[in-house]
């Protein structure tokens, strides 16, 4: 076995070497600028690129025509809710869009709420972190041009109702946006069947290269427009301008084909290895919960909280293992993750949380070493954890008189 | 981040980890934090004749907590009640090289030494 070893997927994957070689000879020997009508160096790059358009589009059951190049699902999250704000605002001033999104798109619409009036419904998840399509339903006004629901949470790994809530959207005449960063390439999306207007996704979550990602723009039925938050050349339809990274597309391109002929293989070694990981955990340890939904979850997703232990700690224990941990001690707010606390998880259980994100290149012999350094660890801080103790006192921790600070 | 080797060592060689019964004579236990928080600290003293003893601690909390509050007992036992009641937080965050945003790491075992005088105290007072 290597170390450290990888089991923090959903942040990013490593790249894929078949997805390398697609893109190496797009450094030096084709080389042009794809947007170069007038000789051979711009048509090899255009070709690629529009390879890779297709192989991108069939992943998702869109047309070609259908996808817009950008830096990142971050950008793509940008461009869907701003230029459809800045394009339909005529027509309405309401996005509704739910409170376990990705900050990408949280703080998009917090920013469309302060500089541009927009009026944003953030509706609330279950205990799972899902959200109700009849939430949706009931929150759409007849200023509401926008509903934007993520495909799965990038934390905890629950799946949307998406096609109910496409069908929804569609009812109503509104456009829906889904921000697909966790879903595309793990689970199979139909943007046709689902309903889907708008659909933002990355390579690098796909075992492509970082600094491209797509925006799926709807071409018919209706056809969606957008304002282009980048003026210059007109490229991509004239919704994103900028010279195309020809190397990085030509390598979603071949993340998009490999997923497409994998994904279900991958899916169906990653959910059984996941399920041996969870059942090893807890048949180990006591009270341990699981975050997010028992079966509506991505397949390579687990996330547990450890009662008693503080999640940064677990992670400095098994520090030769990468993984994410929702408590605040790990991010730069000191607030545990806003995820688990949308669900109702308490901020105790909220701090002692681990996410496990499996992937293509993770082995068996690695998520049982994982199962195993999680359980000693857990053991050993339980040993060193006044509330434990105060637990097998019998005291309800829920009873005593904190002194927050 | 990374964490100074000091704050390593005492995460995975923990000093003085554990409990005495809190109705002991002379033992002394300050509790401070909330598990909402993050982090709760257990500190607990032994004093004989006015000087400390032993000590003992038990944390929930994120490595450099758990590393302040080992550094503390270590620093109690041997200390006069008196000494004891004079470390600064500010001499934990030297002695650990801790970064400002886990300053609060430090804080705390200060007002948990401080929380175990006071309930050693308030224990010697009422007899």
């Amino acid at each position: 076995m290597k170390f450290p070893i990888y089991l923090d997927n959903h942040s990013t994957t490593p790249m894929d070497p078949r997805v390398l070689e697609s893109m190496l000879p797009y450094f030096t020997e084709k080389f042009g600028n794809a947007a170069s009508r007038n000789h051979a160096f711009g048509w090899d790059a255009e070709e690629g690129v529009e390879t890779a358009r297709k192989q991108i589009a069939k992943l998702i059951h869109a047309d070609a025509k259908e996808i817009v190049f950008t830096s990142g699902a971050t950008e793509s999250n940008n461009l869907a809710l701003k230029g459809v704000v800045e394009m339909y605002h005529e027509k309405g001033d309401h996005i509704i869009t739910s409170s376990t999104e990705h900050r990408a798109v949280l703080d998009t619409a917090k920013t469309l709420e302060a500089k541009r009036g927009v009026k944003v419904t953030y509706l609330p998840v279950d205990k799972f972190g899902m959200v109700n399509p009849e939430d949706v339903r009931n929150a759409i006004t007849d200023k509401t041009i926008l509903i934007s629901v993520m495909f799965a949470n990038n934390e905890i790994g629950t799946i949307n109702p998406v096609k109910a809530i496409g069908k929804i959207a569609k009812e109503k005449g509104i456009l829906f946006h889904c921000d697909a960063t966790q879903g595309v390439g793990k689970v199979p999306i139909d943007v046709q069947d689902m309903g889907i207007d708008l659909m933002s996704f990355s390579a690098h979550k796909i075992y492509g290269p970082k600094g491209v990602g797509a925006l799926y723009v709807r071409k018919k039925n209706p056809r969606v427009r957008i304002a282009a938050q980048m003026d210059g050349g007109g490229h991509e339809r004239g919704m994103r301008s900028g010279t195309r990274p020809v190397p990085l597309i030509v390598g979603f391109g071949k993340a998009c084909e490999l997923c497409e002929q994998e994904m279900a293989a991958d899916a169906a070694r990653l959910s059984v290895m996941r399920d041996r990981l969870h059942a090893t955990i807890t048949k180990a340890l006591e009270d341990v919960y699981l975050n997010g939904h028992p079966t509506e979850r991505l397949p390579h997703n687990l996330n547990i909280s450890f009662a008693y232990v503080e999640g940064e700690s677990l992670l400095m224990g098994c520090k030769e293992i990468a993984l994410s941990s929702g408590s605040a001690c790990t991010s730069a707010t000191l607030e545990p993750s806003y995820v688990l606390r949308a669900l109702g998880v308490g901020a105790e259980l909220a701090h002692s949380s681990i996410r496990f994100g499996l992937g293509r290149f993770t082995l068996d012999e690695e998520v049982d070493y994982a199962g195993k350094r999680i359980i000693e660890t857990v053991t050993k801080l339980r040993e060193m954890s006044p509330l434990y103790e105060m637990a097998k006192e019998g005291i309800d921790l829920k009873s005593v008189q904190w002194a927050a600070h | 981040m990374a964490y100074s080797e000091k704050v390593v060592d005492h995460f995975n060689n923990p000093r003085n980890m554990g409990s005495f019964k809190k109705e002991e004579d002379g033992v002394g236990t300050g509790i401070v934090g909330a598990p909402e928080c993050g982090d709760v600290m257990k500190l607990q003293i032994k004093v004989e004749n006015d000087t400390i003893v032993d000590a003992k601690f038990k944390t929930f909390g994120c490595g450099s907590a758990i590393a302040s509050s080992s550094l503390a007992t270590e620093w109690l036992k041997g200390k006069t009640v008196q000494e004891a009641g004079k470390i600064k937080n500010t001499d934990i965050v030297q002695e650990l090289n801790l970064p400002p945003v886990k300053i609060h790491c430090s804080v705390l075992a200060e007002d948990a030494i401080k929380a175990a005088l006071a309930d050693y105290q308030k224990k010697a007072d009422s007899k």
